[in-house]
């Protein structure tokens, strides 16, 4: 297995530079270096000076991709793309366009986005499947029916209505707990009710209905008729039988994600005031900062990959016949 | 037994957290009930607070509390009016000759070689307590060099266990404006203040050759050692600027914190090995003199300002405008400043929330936006403008303002079509100037918070005319006291004196298209280019929206391919230099990358431009700015807009809040009522728990008989019992 992981690892490489250099190009297609200097000195009484200043001091007068100016493989590493991207391999990401130290500000907004995210998903997780047997429990009666109904209607409605109708009505009208804000420490457990909450009801539709399908293409299998023929009950037959056996694809669509958890949720994290990572790359998105930009999404590569790779082993742990070779 | 220990001790855990509290939905801690706290809110991030580089909105209500220029503007007083700040008294103005003779302050600005500010500052005035003051028992710095262990503890200002202050002398302010020059820091005044002040263009120069200015993390550069020929220390309290020519705006320029003290010994400590990695920079922490200081820089959640132990003092002011008696914007007459402790401000991206906080009580002031404006404002039957009764049973109020900005549609002047100087294209850009109806747009999507602008000079703004002689004689006519619109048929004919009759081409019979540069591609932005555009069908003109992301906008401006395009301009100060400098021809976008985007030149408006903009206010001033607005009325090459109107809600609890865009400094004369507050959050905020129970109840009628029918269901035989 460890040449397995060894062998993942060594592909990511690859794929690394290319993300990066996907980032690179469209970023640079929608920006130019002019107009990142424009955001960062403002648009006011900005002089092309200035710019070329600024330019200057933070490596973007350089051409892009190629340096027809330079000699032999400076072509190449005397550019915008391999400044700023070697350094990367290494973790090191610099600072930020305004100057600010980017490992810190993501050491800074890890914690508020693993407080959102963590519980979301833990306890979004533990609702849906649950949710899902309890149809399945019920199959083919009016609950199941009623049931499927709810999720179907729980999937129309946008993430957004969720968030506004919430805050609206427990904070708003029911006074339950505050509309957004954050803080740490055990008080910051008030903020986190709302959008944990928020984000769980958010996912049930969908997931509840996927998870239900799962179970429903498990139940059918010889090994559940014996089970039942050897006189277990259903929550049985469905709790120790079909949940681990319909592991694998409940799997693949959740073990994936685990790593992507630190990089925050965009849109609750921005209505709920958190601080988290999701609106740390909203920010620079909206302030051009390529800096942020560029190492969070690679972070993001780096964690997806990394869930794959979890995802594969954790294969193994769940299905004995699985060998990772 | 063990998990319902478990969740018995939970659910005791969370009633304490929520219980202890009289209100369950307070987002600040309980401890603050009745704090002398003030709580407001920033949408984005300040990207600098070094007071030579920011320059943005969303900086200078952090900035201006915190850092004390030599000057000020009265709190009250309109027309805007300056008065000391840090500084004794005003500035002593000094007008010299080529020959370096003195002359009189009425002297002909052409005369003029040389202004000397001299400006002597209050002896005594001592910074906020720092570490970069902090000394040993010897007299030796504590923090200079850094010892290694304080370092490491160090994430924020306040880790640094000592602190220490010392007296504001005229030699801080030297150095800032040394500082205007430094290469590393970018300040956006370099260009502008290096056309006036003596020297300062040579001083940036000098220090571009300074390897230390470039490197990064900053390395110090002891500035005293670079003299600067047009800024000199008279005596401790006193400084003098020398400029070239005359320009008396440079005292507004001293109201703002360009021009506020820095001390050399801070930079010193900021800029040490280490410092710049940890966010520990001037950029990141201000040191001031003024009001408040910062205590929790956090952009990304809360910033907070608390009061500065050792603000030197000041008295809330005594005289104001003629209504401010009435608003009791005068109960506190000649009481010490400031009267809040603390104030807190959170980060709300999204207005929603904000908007729900403020009606909470979370947030002290609020302002109005067209999602809530029905909520709050209702228009009477006069057109005047009221709060709901929801609002006033809350006893929120209402104060309205007109901003020092104008907003408008600009024409590219170096356009084929629509620009230059002839009588066909401004005939068909006074043709539009009538189509597109302003009144309307102010109260389809403003809902009426804007006033239709008749020139480029906003009203407070000296040389601002109400009535019929501020009116534009092109577009509108003075009818029954008030300034009425030309009929659409005026448009139609000087369209078709243009050469457009019917909206085509005499000469060629196409139809005229007249293309828009925007950057809207959002729902309310079709909303407002659908109106636009029927504007444009009342006089059968065809108008074609080029929408586009913001860089591809500026670009095009720049280069000047817009022909016609929205455009904007918030005032640095409020004089009308500010303004009608945006249609100053050397300012061209184009030609010399300034701030006149429609490229704008008339060789006439450009002379009076020049002999104004050095002028003291005065019927002089004001006779030539008449004739400046006549030009510009008669050429048209803008789209008049409108000026914004501020709607700012406040409790019943916030007083002495007198809106003023160009007043920044506003925090340290405000007061808050804070039991009142308390009282009213409490009667506001009550949780109602009934619906929780309903919901449990609801899931228990639901899950309960399924339940019950599985259970049935698991113990029935295959066979009925006999």
């Amino acid at each position: 297995m460890l040449a397995y992981i060894f062998r993942r690892l060594f592909y990511a490489i690859p794929i690394l530079i290319g993300v990066n250099l996907l980032t690179f190009a469209l970023f640079f297609v929608v920006n130019t270096p002019d107009d990142m200097a424009r955001m960062q000195l403002g648009v006011k009484r900005v002089t092309p000076e200035a710019i070329e200043r600024w330019k200057v001091e933070r490596g973007y007068d350089k051409p892009l991709f190629f340096n027809a100016a330079a000699m032999g493989v400076g072509q190449l590493t005397q550019t915008v793309f391999f400044d700023k991207s070697l350094r990367m391999f290494a973790l090191e990401f610099g600072r930020s366009d305004d100057g600010r130290d980017i490992g810190n500000e993501i050491r800074t907004r890890m914690g508020p986005s693993l407080a959102i995210a963590v519980p979301t998903f833990l306890l979004g997780l533990y609702v849906t499947v649950s949710l899902a047997l309890f149809l399945v429990l019920f199959r083919a009666t009016a609950l199941d029916v009623w049931g499927v109904v709810g999720c179907v209607m729980l999937m129309s409605i946008s993430g957004l209505f969720y968030i506004i109708g919430g805050q609206w009505l427990v904070s708003k009208v029911w006074h339950l707990v505050p509309i957004s804000g954050y803080t740490s420490g055990l008080d910051g457990f008030r903020f986190l009710i709302l959008p944990v909450v928020i984000s769980v009801v958010a996912s049930i539709g969908a997931n509840t209905r996927w998870y239900r399908t799962l179970f429903l293409e498990e139940i059918s299998k010889d090994y559940v008729r014996t089970a039942r023929a050897k006189g277990l009950s259903e929550t049985t037959v469905l709790f120790r039988h079909v949940l681990r056996n319909a592991m694998i694809p409940i799997l693949t669509g959740v073990v994936v994600v685990i790593p992507l958890l630190f990089m925050g949720s965009l849109l609750v994290e921005s209505f709920f005031g958190i601080p988290g990572l999701g609106s740390y790359t909203i920010d620079a998105i909206n302030a051009q900062d390529f800096a942020i930009v560029r190492a969070m999404v690679f972070i993001g590569s780096v964690l997806y990959i990394l869930g794959l790779l979890l995802t594969d082993i954790s294969y193994t742990w769940v299905d004995p016949r699985v060998r990772l070779g | 037994m063990l998990h319902s220990v478990r969740f018995w001790v939970a659910l005791l855990l969370l009633a304490g957290l929520v219980g202890c509290r009289p209100v369950w939905n307070d987002p600040y801690p309980a401890s603050e009930g009745e704090a002398n706290v003030m709580y407001s809110a920033f949408t984005n991030r300040p990207k600098h607070l070094d007071p030579v580089q920011s320059y943005s909105e969303d900086e200078a209500t952090f900035l201006y509390q915190i850092y004390e220029p030599p000057l000020q503007y009265h709190y009250l007083q309109r027309p805007y009016a300056l008065i000391p700040a840090a500084a004794a008294e005003m500035p002593k103005v000094i007008l010299l000759d080529a020959a370096g003779r003195e002359l009189p302050p009425d002297a002909d600005p052409a005369k003029v070689a040389e202004s000397q500010y001299e400006i002597r500052i209050q002896p005594g005035i001592r910074y906020q307590p720092h570490p970069a003051f902090a000394q040993r028992d010897d007299g030796s710095s504590r923090y200079l060099p850094m010892p290694a262990e304080d370092l490491a503890r160090a994430r924020q200002l306040g880790d640094f266990a000592e602190t220490g202050t010392r007296e504001l002398i005229a030699a801080d302010y030297v150095n800032q404006i040394k500082r205007l020059a430094h290469p590393r820091l970018h300040s956006p005044i370099l260009e502008l203040m290096g056309d006036y002040i003596i020297g300062l263009k040579a001083l940036h120069a000098r220090l571009q050759k300074d390897p230390a200015a470039q490197a990064w993390p900053a390395t110090h550069i002891d500035l005293t050692r670079y003299p600067l020929d047009g800024v000199q220390v008279v005596d401790r309290y006193t400084y003098r600027v020398r400029l070239r020519g005359a320009y008396p705006q440079f005292l507004y320029w001293l109201a703002m914190p360009f021009f506020a003290p820095v001390p050399p010994e801070v930079e010193q400590f900021f800029e040490q090995p280490g410092m710049a990695e940890r966010n520990l920079t001037l950029d990141w922490w201000p040191i001031g003199t003024g009001a408040y200081m910062l205590a929790e820089n956090d952009p990304n959640a809360r910033m907070t300002l608390v009061r500065n132990p050792n603000f030197h003092g000041e008295t809330y002011p005594c005289e104001g405008e003629a209504a401010d008696q009435g608003a009791g914007l005068l109960a506190d007459c000649g009481k010490a400043v400031p009267f809040i402790e603390r104030v807190v401000f959170s980060r709300e991206k999204e207005s929603i929330p904000y908007w729900n906080k403020f009606l909470q009580g979370y947030y002290d002031a609020s302002g109005v936006s067209s999602d809530n404006f029905d909520q709050a404002v209702q228009l009477g039957g006069q057109g005047d403008v009221l709060l709901t009764d929801e609002m006033r049973e809350r006893g929120i109020r209402l104060t309205t303002a007109v901003a020092p900005t104008v907003m408008y549609t600009g024409f590219n002047m170096l356009d084929p079509v629509v620009g230059g100087g002839s009588e066909r294209a401004r005939k068909l850009r006074l043709a539009l100037s009538i189509a597109i109806d302003q009144e309307e747009f102010i109260s389809v999507f403003l809902n009426g918070r804007g006033l239709t602008a008749m020139h480029p000079l906003p009203p407070d703004i000296f040389g601002y005319r109400e009535g019929e002689a501020g009116i534009n004689p092109y577009v509108f006519d003075w009818v029954d006291g008030r300034a009425k619109r030309k009929s659409i048929e005026e448009a139609r004919r000087l369209l078709a004196e243009a050469g457009y009759p019917g909206g085509r081409d005499a000469a060629t019979g196409e139809p005229l298209i007249i293309n828009l540069d925007t950057t809207g591609t959002g729902l309310g932005d079709k909303a407002r280019i659908d109106w636009l555009t029927k504007q444009f069908r009342k006089i059968d003109l065809q108008l074609v929206v080029r929408s586009t992301d913001y860089n591809r906008f500026q670009d095009k401006i720049r280069k000047g391919n817009a022909q016609l395009f929205f455009w904007g301009w918030n005032a640095d100060y409020p004089d009308p230099e500010n303004f009608l400098f945006l249609l100053y021809g050397p300012q061209s976008k184009v030609a010399s990358q300034g701030e006149n985007a429609a490229n704008y030149a008339n060789p006439e408006y450009d002379r009076l431009f020049e002999r104004m903009k050095a002028m003291a206010d005065g019927p002089e001033r004001q006779a030539l700015i008449d004739r400046m607005m006549a030009i510009l009325q008669h050429d048209a090459p803008w789209i008049w807009g409108f000026y914004e109107k501020a709607y700012v809600l406040q409790h019943g609890w916030l007083m002495n809040r007198k809106p003023g865009k160009i007043i920044r400094s506003a925090l340290k004369y405000q007061r808050i009522d804070t039991a009142l507050r308390a009282r009213q959050r409490e009667a506001w905020n009550r949780p109602d728990i009934g619906p929780l129970f309903a919901m449990a109840g609801l899931a228990l009628v639901v899950v309960g008989p399924a339940v019950l029918a599985y259970r049935r269901r698991e113990r029935a035989t295959g066979r009925k019992a006999a």
